[in-house]
């Protein structure tokens, strides 16, 4: 008899949480149709975009700068020795910048990116909404959708490319330096071979995919910070939800994605 | 006198909590009603009905004889332009300045130079007593001038009916005197339509045309501030002993 009702009880609690999550994603989905709509339709915030893109991309330029350099000079130490083994090192410059250009510059810049600007968004419009700041929006007559969410997710779209493009090229000559002065590979030779094997489907595939990563942060982000409630203790975990949420979505995602860009390149 | 607002069987329920129970209540245009009520039974949410903020689960709400229930957020911005609401807190937008603050509804809504949009601010800015903040940052301001830039910023666009949220709460007895002033004045200078919710009965009794007691989701009683002050109902009398 207990047993029958822990058992009852324990698929009362599984379906309350699988109901909640249809509910979370549901809400996401029409929040993401609104942005959509609001940012094709007249008139565009134009201003709130360029000041968005200053605090999402400028500002993000360090923290990008360092994890690329510091990955390419791992990246081109670990390839190195690996290569070593077969006589291959002249080959580490391919290899690191397709591992670079493919996977972890799109990867590495949108998990620092949903780290750093996910949270913020979280936090500055989770506060708002416990000021009351996004009804008082509402009540002077504004779309709070065109006016918050719009430029936080175009910009993080937009900026979140030009990042990874970043991240790229100091990745790679992160590398450079480390096969130059670690592994004696010429910086001719190693420039070379990514000038003749690196394609234009290796750079797009990346890049493509971080348009996507920058809508997940950004749709995110603007989600868990208008659903903030119970003040500053539901900022917090609000935030903590965004930096979790946003980096599960952007791993899960890359897989698929991946799968995608190989497609359209096999279709190509 | 015409109803600026009509509220008609209003019920409003958050989670396992009915706020409103079958609420019935009709403003008249120009007159300042007080809603007076305890905390927790459901002022703010009521002005927040009123604005289209919320949604109530049941009854109508007309404003100017429009039914707002069936808007969508897009139709109700029109209807918004109509009302202007002084947050309990006032709710400026921290990153703006005073300026921008008080000059978004007029960059919103109006086709105005940058110069008239400059000109209006400083207008409606004198007209709560406000004339030299205009570059500084809410974060500045203490707590009444907050409210008084959040009340300039509420009536930029002229609207036709105010409402305010406790808008003498937390302020100290000189702020409280000046809000109260800034209420009867704006009625007299903009002839709006003001509906308050408070629980400063002092403040109630002495600025009102009327007063809506409030309780259990109705309202209990409404009459004008002498009629509530001698009023025998239960509500009213522990109301006025301040026991709620």
């Amino acid at each position: 008899m207990r047993g029958a009702e822990s058992t009852r009880g324990l698929f009362l609690l599984l379906g309350g949480r699988v109901t909640e999550l249809l509910q979370q994603l549901g809400d996401v989905a029409l929040l993401s149709g609104r942005t959509f709509y609001q940012a094709v339709r007249p008139p565009y915030e134009l201003r709130a975009l360029v000041q968005q893109m200053d605090q999402v991309g400028v500002k993000s330029i360090s923290i990008c700068g360092i994890a690329a350099v510091f990955t390419g000079l791992v990246l081109a130490l670990q390839t190195s020795y690996g290569l070593a083994r077969f006589g291959a090192k002249a080959y580490v410059g391919i290899v690191v910048s397709l591992s670079m250009v493919r996977e972890l510059g799109p990867v590495l810049t949108a998990l620092l990116v949903g780290g750093r600007v996910g949270s913020g968004i979280t936090a500055e419009l989770g506060s708002m909404k416990v000021t009351e700041q996004i009804d008082a929006m509402r009540a002077l007559g504004a779309n709070y959708i065109k006016k918050l969410v719009v430029p936080r997710v175009v910009s993080t779209m937009l900026v979140l490319p030009l990042l990874t493009v970043l991240a790229d090229a100091l990745g790679i000559l992160g590398g450079m330096v480390i096969s130059r002065y670690e592994f004696h590979v010429d910086s001719h030779l190693y420039l070379s071979t990514i000038w003749r094997n690196l394609r234009l489907a290796d750079l797009l595939s990346g890049l493509g995919k971080t348009v996507v990563f920058g809508f997940l942060i950004g749709i995110v982000g603007c989600y868990n910070g208008l659903e903030v409630s119970g003040g500053t203790e539901g900022i917090g975990r609000a935030t903590t939800a965004t930096v979790v949420t946003s980096a599960i979505l952007i791993l899960i995602s890359d897989f698929f994605l991946t799968k995608f860009f190989w497609w359209l390149e096999i279709l190509a | 006198m015409a109803s600026a607002i009509d509220l008609h069987k209003l019920y409003k329920t958050f989670n396992s909590n009915q706020v409103l129970r079958g609420l019935d209540l009709t403003i008249a245009a120009g007159e300042i009603l007080t809603i007076l009520g305890g905390s927790g039974t459901g002022k703010s949410v009521l002005l927040k009905l009123i604005i289209g903020l919320l949604k109530p689960d049941a009854g109508q709400i007309l404003v100017e004889g429009e039914g707002i229930v069936p808007l969508q957020e897009e139709e109700l911005l029109k209807v918004r332009r109509k009302v202007g609401m002084l947050f309990q807190g006032a709710a400026l937008f921290d990153s703006m300045s005073v300026m921008e603050n008080v000059a978004f509804p007029l960059r919103e809504h109006t086709r105005m130079t940058e110069g008239e949009v400059r000109d209006r601010v400083r207008e409606v800015l004198a007209l709560v007593g406000m004339a030299e903040v205009e570059e500084k940052l809410p974060s500045e301001l203490s707590g009444g001038m907050r409210k008084r830039v959040g009340l300039a910023r509420a009536i930029a666009l002229t609207p036709r009916i105010v409402l305010y949220d406790e808008p003498t709460t937390g302020l100290d007895p000189r702020n409280v005197d000046k809000i109260n002033e800034l209420i009867t004045t704006l009625r007299a200078k903009l002839q709006v339509t003001s509906v308050v919710v408070t629980h400063d009965i002092q403040s109630a009794l002495r600025i009102s045309d009327r007063v809506a007691l409030l309780s259990d989701g109705r309202i209990a009683d409404t009459g004008t501030p002498a009629e509530i002050a001698q009023a025998e109902h239960p509500v009213v009398q522990e109301f006025l002993a301040g026991h709620l």
